[in-house]
């Protein structure tokens, strides 16, 4: 099976490791990941205003580069692009008099209506290739891993571009067990990590980053799973200051998913760039046993 | 417009003088806006040699004259229609009722640095522009590009952290500024592409190495004496030498031919 | 917080504005205050959402410059999927920066972030912080 995948400009740098899991663990399924040609920025965040058009040129530009290559899904990793790209698609899809100044702006390129498929990996994973299959194939179960699913805000808000209902969290739930983890359901799995307000004074972005941390830990998680690259910046990058400022009191190193999905696939560490996350996470698995053996 | 164009051919024809263009006998003229007013041209000139014929002097927005300068661009409309066009004034032939403006320099933020010792990390070059991430990806600044330079895909080579990417695909990039006058980020595309290829230059492309072995002969005095026999010659004896020289046939495979000649190789 | 609406506080055109750059009705807020409730950024506010769609159903623009509510906001729509009434108070606030960006102002100045900060943060930080909070 081969994707049409789109990875967005941070999976090519500082979150190359969310990045290399992915496309490691997806060969292991036998799934060719096939990156589109031409990308450009997503935007990161979908414009709110009513009248703003310009901001959707971007995630279009994507979408069209994917339909001129002939995909009908374009499969994302980061939680930031998927909710862009989903949302400028329906957009396009649905508001007649929107997408047609778009494509009218858009002069040099294809039109667009909507024809791809913005599709999340988790979506994916669960849809075509099943928890069931997963299981089959895990080398390395995670066995007494305890993992908190953190979904954050732009995998399932808004509503219509949520990959499942508010509240609910069975997509990293059903991955993270069929990778024979333990899931830790906390109350804060969608409480905002502080987002681009990092920028903007880091307090706020930092006390809402302990407040996710603290509870997932009073919850009895030993790790945190996330599938966004700020997300894991915020409660990953920044976790070392936040102990060292005694604002949480313990440490629940923090993972994207693919990563736990490719060890459990038997994914030798070193293709899963380790070296990017915070030097706890790597320590986790080996004390937890779940790396392949050399 | 159509009566523009019906005035052409009534016009009488007016001969330049001096360095300006020299219209040919019974050439005919077209109608051209400069900066909103209309001249008649020759219809074979160029932007630059049009203007000049119609009275102006270009003091700065000219240079090279051979399209490689990037000190001329120029933009323009035909007359009825919305579409911004772009072009090298010393390039691009005029066409009747085009109204046009040369934008010889459009500021652009220009940071300072000092190649030695910024390293060759992309977060180098994002900490000098970080404008860089307010692209928009409207894909102005590639529509306005004379070079037909992929300036959004340099950008967003660059967003991505890839400087090989971005120095390969801004190479073509003359720094005519066109793709800044457009940029609804207000990026300074042009400037950010020639520190990636510097950058990349100093620290990315591996070095030659038969460049640096040959530099250490030449320094160990390799060739010195040959360069002395060659400077005690008179003329006559260096001309010799010049006609019979041994030359590599044309069309020769690589590394088929080796001269006689082997003490320098 | 007490407010007093008089004939010049109260403007028909500023609430027709905000409607129109969001998209939304902001009189359809009964002042639930589940907005507040969900922000995770209140810590940082002066005036707490709730507090923000009062004065924005009186169009009280003047007021709302001097709050940094909307620059604290982090676009997380938490308030959006709980309100009772179907706001999506994400886009008030969103209006609400766009009014003040739309002048050519900026809330945060990207020459001034300091070098090691640009170069720890990701890519995805800088671009949503710049589309939020710089014109
Ligand atoms: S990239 Fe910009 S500066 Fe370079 S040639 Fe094209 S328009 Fe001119
Ligand atoms: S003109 Fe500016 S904002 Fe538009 S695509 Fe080019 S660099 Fe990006
Ligand atoms: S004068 Fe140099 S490019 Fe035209």
């Amino acid at each position: 099976m081969k994707i049409s995948y789109y990875p967005g400009c941070t999976l090519k740098s500082k979150a190359a490791n969310l990045e290399a899991a992915a496309v490691a663990a997806l060969a292991t399924l036998g799934i060719d990941v096939e990156e589109i040609d031409r990308w450009n920025c997503c935007g990161a965040v979908f414009s709110l205003t009513a009248d703003d058009l310009i901001h959707q040129v971007g995630p279009v530009r994507n979408l069209v580069r994917a339909k001129e290559q002939g995909a009908t899904q374009l499969v994302t990793l980061c939680s930031m692009c998927y909710n862009t790209l989903a949302r400028a698609n329906r957009i396009m899809r649905d508001d007649a008099v929107k997408r047609d100044t778009i494509n009218r702006f858009m002069d040099e390129e294809i039109d667009y209506a909507g024809e791809v498929e913005v599709v999340h990996l988790l979506t994916f994973l669960e849809r075509e290739v099943g928890w069931q299959k997963i299981r089959e194939k895990v080398k390395v179960p995670l066995e007494g891993l305890r993992v908190a699913p953190y979904y954050g805000c732009t995998l399932q808000r808004p509503a219509d571009v949520g990959i499942e209902p508010f509240g609910s969290f069975h997509l990293m739930t059903g991955l993270l067990e069929a990778l024979g983890a333990t899931v830790t359901p906390f109350a804060a799995a969608d409480t905002c990590c502080g987002s681009y307000q990092v920028l903007n004074g880091e307090a706020g972005a930092r006390s809402t980053a302990a407040v996710i941390l603290d509870n997932a830990a009073a919850s009895g998680a030993e790790a945190l799973a996330t599938s966004c690259p700020l997300c894991e910046y915020n409660l990953g990058k920044q976790q070392g200051r936040l102990l060292e400022a005694g604002q949480i009191t313990t440490a629940v190193p923090t993972f994207y998913f693919t990563q736990l999905l490719a060890v459990a696939l038997g994914v030798a560490p070193e293709s899963c760039l380790f070296d990017l996350n915070s030097a706890a996470s790597l320590d986790l698995l080996k004390t937890k046993n779940c790396l392949v053996a050399a | 417009m159509c009566d523009a164009d019906n005035t052409t051919t009534k016009k009488t024809i007016r001969v330049a003088t001096g360095d300006r263009a020299i219209l040919p006998e019974g050439a005919k003229t077209i109608p051209i806006y400069i900066m909103g007013k209309k001249y008649d041209v020759p219809e074979t000139l160029t932007i630059m040699k049009a203007m000049e014929f119609a009275g102006f002097k270009f003091l700065r927005g000219a240079g090279c004259r051979g399209g490689i300068c990037g000190a001329c661009p120029t933009v323009y409309r035909m007359a009825g229609d919305y579409k911004l066009h772009y072009g090298l004034a010393c390039q691009t032939v005029v066409e009747a009722n085009m109204y046009l403006a040369q934008i010889p320099f459009f500021p652009a933020n220009r940071a300072e640095y000092n190649i030695e010792e910024i390293g060759g990390a992309a977060e180098a070059i994002h900490a000098l522009y970080p404008e860089l991430f307010r692209c928009v990806a409207c894909n102005l600044c590639t529509k306005a590009c004379p070079m037909d330079v992929d300036v959004l895909g340099y950008i967003s080579a660059l967003k991505q952290g890839n400087i090989k990417k971005a120095a390969q695909l801004s190479f073509d990039c003359i720094q005519c500024g066109l793709c800044a006058s457009r940029c609804m980020g207000e990026i300074p595309q042009y400037h950010i592409a020639q520190l990636a290829r510097r950058v990349y230059g100093r620290y990315i492309q591996p070095r030659a190495e038969h460049l640096a072995k040959r530099v250490e002969e030449i320094e160990s005095g390799k060739y010195d004496a040959m360069l002395q026999d060659l400077s005690a010659m008179s003329k006559e004896e260096l001309e010799k030498c010049y006609v019979e020289r041994e030359r590599e046939p044309d069309m020769t495979a690589p590394g088929a031919w080796q001269p006689k000649e082997t003490r320098y190789l | 917080m007490t407010l007093t609406i008089t004939a010049q506080t109260i403007s028909i055109t500023s609430i027709e504005q905000l409607n129109e750059l969001s998209g939304e009705n902001v009189k359809l807020c009964m002042q639930c205050a589940t907005c507040t409730g969900m922000c995770p950024m209140t810590a940082e506010m002066d005036l707490s959402p709730r507090t923000v769609m009062h004065l924005v159903q009186f169009g009280m623009l003047d007021r709302l410059g001097d709050s940094n509510t909307c620059w604290k906001c982090a676009s997380c729509h938490a308030c959006t999927v709980k309100c009772p009434r179907g706001i999506d108070i994400a886009k008030v606030m969103e209006a609400l920066r766009q009014h003040v960006l739309r002048t050519n102002r900026n809330y945060i100045e990207p020459s001034a972030l300091p070098a090691e900060r640009i170069a720890e943060l990701p890519q995805i930080a800088l671009v949503a912080a710049f589309r939020k909070l710089t014109s």
